[in-house]
């Protein structure tokens, strides 16, 4: 265990933990655009940077060791003056869109603003423009708004190995692509949308299929219905509509969903989704009740044993149903009907 | 072995190949065996003498005549009057600025005296792509003193107790990288060698790779040894292909004569290594981008901890240092802790190579003890500024180098020192600056170069550097304020503070230092919007002085733009300021000193 001080608080940490968890421990909260747990430390974007008694220079938080003896200010002037700067600077190269930006509401930039009173750039000059990439099915990526926190590129090569997305070009032109620039559609990218989730600003978005703010919708936390991982996720719902979903840090799935369950919600609210069993009455499909629906099947079964043995039954079941579920219609095929003949979707 | 009576020294280096050394390498040896002098007289085609901008260079030996400038026309003169009749040729020999006669001897050459030669001791003396030539002075004699009478802890004590420093910048001793590299866990770790050199005009690490390869071969197994390494990389820009021709010629050398691979020496000890060629980004001389840059992957610094000494190449533990460090190794190995910790001031042992340039007499390369003032190095070993004009500063230290002024030339030459004034050790770049340079514009152009390397990755960098350079573009044009310099100052502090690798850290320093030391001229940009060196463009005047004007017109024909207006013989000239491009033509064309720059 070792010793420091933070803003004048001791605390005791273990040997190899950050200031930032430090500082956690004790309840002081340090901002930042660029960190996150599952990804080697990266100490891109700066904000997050402390002073340190004897350093001579600042120390970012979220990737610097805690050290004994260490003596840290996470707000003195030094470190508020640079965080200021680096906003200053962010804004200087970004637009200024929260009126329209869908972000809004759910921005780290904008929230690390109103936080340091920063209304707008000191600076003019040069800013960045670029045309939006909207070949992906389910996002889009501006790169106009990214700030380079570097997140989206970490999630997709060292969380979601699938590493779709670079860095491009050297200094001021550095932004984030694809290899030799073909584009989102044409690279490797499986659309989980895991990189769109950490991105703090609006530069990764979702497709939205109607309007909605942050701050309209309810969050409800459910468990992904797709298969059987499990994912934890919140539904954002407005008007008892999903409008969106967003991972959620689960046991099995620590912030990470695949592209079904982040995008494919628009089923709960099709209108052609059946929410009723249907019988097939003079070649016609009629709405009918569980209860007729269960007769049926168990006298077609009974019905189908008896002329041509139980071999001549199978079932076949769905990814989508829960490990007991499937557990309880394999036991059925062969306890109750007397065949082995049962498969699911998943194998496919 | 035969015997010559004399030497012909050829400088086979970058500098001199480009102006066609190695067709007078050859016209000398056609010459010779003209002469039937062949037996008795020997071409060695070596590495750099130093005096770059002379070349292409021919010393020769026993006399030590120092042929500048030499033309392939030169050859069969040389040949007939000084290695036939001894007479030296006194017409092509070096004449050092501000000397009236050519120095008979390189020994008298101001340029060499206050040289200590202990990195570059082989550079321009032996043939650096013979074997036995490097043999013949010393070499691999430290290797085998290692592997034979030291041990591995011996061998990093030596190198501690020498007091060496890297000489890549940083200036960390290098014996305690060495320890904690030794002392890392770890069944495999590697040695590397950064000699990635990129700060422009720098290019002492060409110069040993390319005159002296083999003593980094010799001194990255040695190191490899005291660190219990088995492989090695060395980094090696693309775009020195002499260098790395060079090396892979010694590296097969050493190969071919069991002194690298299996097995060394018959002592156990096993060492290979390989050249790995960068492509050119001057952040990939930062420790962790070049070691990212060696695993395949994008050139960006990572954060530290962890050092690469626990985790560097592949996660291995890694001891890296830069080639001319090395290159000091194997004479410490030879001569002793002690000897080295002579040489140099109380914290910075030894020597340090510099790349003189700029406006001074001698541009080239020199090795001078730590401990040396600023004003030995430039008006002694540099031969002071051409023209006669005055020195205004000098930055050390590469593009990132701060400006020190006149006031602070007696200061001795040390890592602690330069830090002190504002700039850095830095690989070794200096460059020399007179009256006629404006200090905003020579911080706005060392500007042009790190907002273009920065990697991109931290926001103080990237998006910094470019505000600063926009800033002084605005004062340089005219267009500044006050506010804008204190903006600039306090802009630069943050970058420093907050960046991430060293590119950031010291990229502010040419804009902090030229503000510390030279505030009234970016005050004269913005207050009295005028330039006082007379360079900004924007804010150059060019005026007919009307009691000068001979009303001759000669200006105004001269005038691309058509701005001057007059009657020939009648009336003075005059520059129509809004329409004037600031070229400067009718300055040079006026016979009576009539028009003035202000
Ligand atoms: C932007 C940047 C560029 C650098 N370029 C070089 C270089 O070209 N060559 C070099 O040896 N060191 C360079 N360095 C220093 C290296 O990071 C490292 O400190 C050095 O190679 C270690 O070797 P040494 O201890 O022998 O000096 C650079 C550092 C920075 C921050
Ligand atoms: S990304 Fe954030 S700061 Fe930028 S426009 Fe959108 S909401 Fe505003
Ligand atoms: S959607 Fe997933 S696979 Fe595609 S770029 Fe983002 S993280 Fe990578
Ligand atoms: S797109 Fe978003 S996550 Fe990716 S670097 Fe830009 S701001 Fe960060
Ligand atoms: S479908 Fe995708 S998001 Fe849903 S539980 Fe399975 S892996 Fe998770
Ligand atoms: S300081 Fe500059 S070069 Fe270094 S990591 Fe940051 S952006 Fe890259
Ligand atoms: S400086 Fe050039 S453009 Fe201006 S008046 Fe002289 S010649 Fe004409
Ligand atoms: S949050 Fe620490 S550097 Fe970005
Ligand atoms: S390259 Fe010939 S003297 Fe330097």
């Amino acid at each position: 265990m070792i010793t420091l001080k933070i803003n004048g608080f001791e605390v005791q940490v273990e040997r190899g933990a950050t200031i930032l968890q430090a500082a956690e421990k004790v309840g002081i909260k340090i901002p930042m655009f660029c960190y996150d747990e599952r990804f080697k430390p990266h100490g891109s974007c700066r904000i997050c940077v402390v002073e340190v008694e004897g350093a001579r220079s600042l120390m970012t938080a979220c990737c610097i060791p805690a050290a004994d003896g260490m003596v840290v200010q996470t707000e003195s002037e030094v470190v508020v003056e640079a965080r200021k700067e680096i906003l200053d600077l962010i804004l200087a190269n970004h637009p200024l869109d929260c009126l329209t930006c869908e972000q809004a509401g759910r921005c780290t930039l904008q929230d690390l603003c109103y936080q340091y009173d920063i209304e707008e750039t000191s600076y003019e000059g040069a800013r960045k423009s670029y045309e939006k990439d909207v070949s992906n099915e389910f996002y889009t990526a501006d790169q106009t708004k990214c700030i380079l926190c570097g997140k989206c590129v970490y999630m997709c090569s060292q969380v979601q190995n699938t590493d779709a997305l670079c860095f491009v070009d050297r200094g001021f032109e550095t932004h984030i692509g694809t290899p030799f620039e073909q584009g989102i559609a044409e690279s490797t990218c499986v659309s989980c949308g895991n990189c769109v989730s950490v991105c703090p600003v609006g530069a990764l978005m979702p497709k939205r299929r109607e309007k909605y703010r942050y701050w309209e919708v309810e969050k409800v936390q459910t468990t992904c219905a797709y298969c059987g991982v499990g994912c934890q996720m919140e539904l954002l719902v407005k008007d008892n509509r999903i409008v969106e979903v967003l991972p959620v840090k689960g046991h099995c799935n620590e912030g990470l969903l695949c592209v079904k369950g982040r995008f494919s919600f628009d089923f709960v609210n099709h209108r052609d989704r059946l929410k009723k069993p249907l019988i097939r009455k003079n070649g016609e499909l009629e709405e009918a009740t569980w209860d007729e629906a269960y007769d049926l099947i168990v006298s077609k079964i009974n019905e189908i044993k008896e002329s041509d043995g139980p071999d001549a039954i199978s079932a076949f079941s769905s990814a989508r149903g829960l490990t007991e579920d499937n557990y309880l219609m394999t036991k059925m095929m062969r306890a109750v009907v007397g065949t082995n003949n049962v498969d699911h979707c998943a194998r496919l | 072995m035969e015997l010559y009576r004399s030497h012909v020294l050829v400088c086979g280096s970058t500098g001199c190949v480009s102006s066609d050394s190695l067709k007078i390498i050859d016209l000398f040896n056609k010459e010779l065996e003209k002469h039937g002098l062949e037996k008795e007289i020997k071409v060695v085609q070596t590495g750099c003498f130093g005096l770059c901008e002379a070349g292409p260079i021919v010393i020769v030996y026993p006399e030590g005549s120092f042929y500048s400038q030499v033309k392939l026309d030169d050859v069969p003169r040389i040949t007939e009057e000084h290695l036939l009749k001894g007479l030296i040729v006194h017409d092509l020999t070096y004449k050092e600025p501000g000397k009236k006669e050519a120095s008979d001897s390189i020994d008298d050459m101001g340029f060499y005296k206050k040289q200590q030669r202990v990195a570059l001791r082989n550079c321009g003396v032996i043939d650096p792509e013979i074997l036995k030539e490097y043999i013949a002075y010393d070499g691999y004699a430290a290797l085998a003193k290692v592997l034979t009478k030291m041990s591995p802890e011996e061998v990093v004590e030596t190198i501690k107790a020498s007091g060496l420093r890297g000489r890549g910048g940083g200036g960390f001793p290098t014996g305690l990288k060495w320890e904690f590299t030794s002392k890392a866990e770890g069944d495999v770790k590697y040695v590397a060698c950064n000699a990635d050199e990129g700060d422009p005009g720098a290019f002492m690490d060409r110069s040993v790779l390319e005159g002296d390869p083999h003593t980094l071969v010799e001194s990255m197994t040695i190191a490899a040894y005291a660190v219990g390494a088995n492989y090695g990389f060395v980094y090696v820009r693309a775009e020195y292909p002499i260098a790395v021709k060079r090396l892979q010629i010694a590296i097969d050398q050493a190969r071919e004569n069991d002194l690298l691979g299996e097995d060394i020496l018959g002592s156990g000890f096993s060492f290979d290594m390989e050249i790995r060629e960068g492509a050119g980004a001057f952040v990939c001389g930062e420790e962790t981008a070049l070691i990212q840059s060696i695993e395949g992957r994008r050139g960006m610094p990572k954060v530290r901890p962890p050092f690469p000494a626990n985790k560097g190449i592949f996660d291995k533990p890694t001891l890296l240092n830069n080639v001319e460090t090395f290159a000091n190794i194997n004479q410490i190995i030879l001569k002793g802790a002690d000897w080295f910790a002579g040489i140099g001031t109380e914290k910075s042992k030894g020597t340090k190579v510099f790349a003189l340039g700029g406006k001074i007499n001698n541009t080239g390369l020199l090795e001078i003890p730590m401990g040396t003032t600023l004003q030995e190095t430039i008006f002694e070993v540099g031969g002071g500024i051409p023209n006669g004009k005055a020195f205004k500063a000098v930055q050390t230290g590469g593009p990132s180098g701060g400006c020190i002024p006149a006031e602070h030339l007696d200061t001795p030459i040390d890592y602690e020192n330069l830090i002190a004034l504002g700039s850095m050790m830095g690989s070794g770049g200096m460059i020399v600056m007179d009256e006629d340079n404006c200090m905003v514009d020579v911080a706005r152009f060392f500007l042009d170069f790190t907002e273009e390397e920065s990697c991109g990755k931290c926001t103080p960098c990237r998006e910094g550097i470019k505000r600063m350079h926009e800033l002084l573009d605005k004062i340089t044009e005219g267009k500044g304020k006050l506010q804008d310099v204190d903006k600039l100052e306090t802009l630069a502090k943050t970058i420093k503070k907050a960046s991430l690798c060293g590119l950031g850290q010291t990229a502010p320093n040419p804009v902090l230092s030229t503000i510390r030391y030279f505030r009234y001229e970016y005050e004269a940009h913005v207050n009295e919007k005028m330039c006082p060196a007379g360079v900004c463009q924007a804010l150059l005047q060019f005026l007919v002085i009307p009691e000068k004007c001979k009303k001759c017109g000669i200006c105004a024909a001269k005038c691309p733009v058509n701005c001057i207006s007059g009657v020939k013989g009648k009336e003075v000239y005059l520059i129509d300021q809004a329409k004037c491009i600031k070229c400067g033509a009718c300055l040079e064309a006026c016979p009576f000193d009539a028009i003035k720059k202000g």
